[in-house]
């Protein structure tokens, strides 16, 4: 237990230390939030979808948590090149422990990230229509949270160095991103988009949170749960198994 | 005195190539042991195997009566190491990593404090225990690094290239410091390099090593008495037939410059 709190700890203090990275990880969803949530948000009144700021704030705090959580399952990748993770890994000490404890502390990282974005997003207009389902939102934040970083960690055991990092935003977080239905409504895609969209896991986190804050879902809570939880639980088993078969 | 290491027709293969070929070798409690060879010679793959990140192709190794390849979590109670890279986090302070390093190793909170003061005195960090350790210069991240790998009281430090790139006065400052501590704690030492003066200077015995093959194994005056030559620079062309290379800046220091740009 205290193995998995010294490394979850460590996580949060890195978080914490790294002003520049906070700052930096909220410029791209304020720069979302203004540029889409001003710019098509007329449009998306006249069409007859209402405040598209309401729609879209939940949308974006997804966001926030997804790249935080990849990013901090990616850091095995630093941890590997700058030695730390040999520390790790010749430490008496199982592998799934230091999975669990890094798992929990990427995934607070990315929580506490989705909060700032949540108040941020107040600022530019966005109110929560239904107060006691804070916690509910909170909850799908949380899985949506475990879920990357476990992603995070499994795509990082499988790299050697940074290289691979822009090809997985491009090929991976961007489409699962914009896949998701945190930018537009599911209602009405066309089938081949559909599919794409209900294949994503994303799609069902931003549902829930969406659900939770504003009060219309999809899909509904249930499904919603279920799906996130199904996909959480394999990710996490494909995440520990790659991780602990790196060697040094 | 008792082999606390042993070694037996050790073998590691990479696509073909042998890093480490049919090596056999034994360190005996309390002393300090030099693998002395040019890069690429086996060395830190043998390290590697003996402190359980890598699995050998075949071979037996026991470390304090355990087989790093079966018991591993047993082995890895019974040393510390210092990598050639750098292993600390950067963003923590220097306390914070001897404290995670405590953790980590079950070391319970009163001796765990007791045992971070008085290994940071050693090798004076203490005052700058609360300074995070992206601020230190090379001599005093290899210093904290050597504190750390003893914090859990282990009976083998391994130390691969301890000093490595390092000016000669922080040399002879963690050489001091690591004596001490063999004398004071009875700790074996196991360390490889490619300086010659300082396997001459600091080992009790030496093994050379190149080609992933051990050459000859004595005290340096056994080596040079066997090769017929006054010192060890002359005994070590006359075993391998050739000279020492040096070496290249690392893939770690490139990837370290990659991360400054790409976090800015």
């Amino acid at each position: 237990m205290k193995i998995i709190y010294i490394l979850w700890l460590r996580q949060l203090k890195r978080y914490i230390r790294s002003r520049s990275r906070i700052v930096g990880s909220l410029g791209q969803p304020i720069l979302f939030l203004i540029a889409l949530g001003f710019g098509f948000g007329p449009t998306f009144q006249k069409a007859g979808g209402g405040d598209y700021i309401q729609f879209l704030a939940p949308g974006i705090i997804a966001m926030s948590i997804i790249f935080t959580a990849m990013f901090s399952g990616i850091e095995i990748i630093w941890d590997r090149q700058f030695g730390f993770l040999k520390e790790l890994l010749v430490a008496p000490i199982s592998r799934m422990k230091i999975m669990i404890g890094r798992t929990l502390g990427g995934a607070t990282v990315a929580v506490l990230q989705g909060i700032l974005v949540l108040l941020i997003s107040m600022i530019a207009g966005f109110r929560p229509t239904q107060w006691h389902s804070i916690p509910l939102a909170l909850l799908f934040m949380i899985i949506t949270a475990v879920m990357f970083t476990a992603i995070g960690t499994a795509i990082a055991s499988l790299l050697e160095d940074m290289q691979g990092f822009h090809l997985i935003m491009t090929f991976v977080v961007m489409p699962v991103f914009f896949l998701s239905g945190a930018i537009f409504p599911l209602e009405g895609l066309p089938s081949a988009i559909k599919i794409v969209t209900l294949m994503d896991p994303l799609t069902y986190g931003v549902d829930g949170i969406r659900g939770a804050l504003i009060g219309v879902t999809h899909f509904g809570f249930t499904l919603d749960l279920i799906v996130l939880c199904s996909f959480t639980l394999v990710l996490l088993a494909i995440g520990s198994y790659l991780f602990s078969k790196i060697e040094i | 005195m008792a082999d606390i290491i042993s070694v037996k027709e050790l073998t590691r293969k990479f696509n073909g190539f042998t890093a480490v070929d049919n090596v056999s070798f034994s360190v005996k409690k309390g002393e300090i042991f030099a693998f002395l060879g040019p890069n690429g010679a086996g060395k830190s793959t043998t390290i590697k195997m003996l402190t359980t990140l890598l699995h050998p192709n075949s071979g037996h190794i026991t470390m304090n009566g355990h087989d790093p390849v079966k018991s591993p979590d047993l082995v890895r109670k019974t040393f510390g190491i210092v990598f050639q890279d750098q292993s600390l986090d950067d963003e923590l302070t220097a306390y914070e990593n001897m404290e995670f390093h405590g953790i980590i190793y079950g070391v319970p909170d009163e001796i765990r404090k007791k045992r971070i003061e008085q290994l940071l005195k050693i090798v004076e960090l203490w005052d700058r225990k609360e300074d995070l350790v992206k601020k230190f210069s090379g001599g005093m991240k290899r210093r904290l690094e050597i504190a750390r790998g003893l914090l859990h009281h282990p009976l083998i430090l391994f130390l691969d290239e301890p000093t490595l790139g390092l000016d000669p006065q922080t040399r002879n400052h963690i050489w001091s410091h690591i004596k001490e501590l063999n004398k004071k704690e009875g700790i074996t030492v196991f360390f490889t390099t490619h300086y010659m003066e300082e396997a001459e200077r600091v080992a009790d015995r030496i093994a050379v090593i190149d080609h992933g093959k051990i050459i000859a194994t004595g005290t340096a005056k056994e080596l040079k008495k066997r090769t017929k030559t006054d010192n060890l620079e002359d005994a070590f062309i006359e075993l391998t037939g050739r000279d020492i290379r040096d070496e290249e800046a690392g893939t770690a220091e490139r990837m370290r410059m990659r991360r400054k740009v790409f976090r800015h």
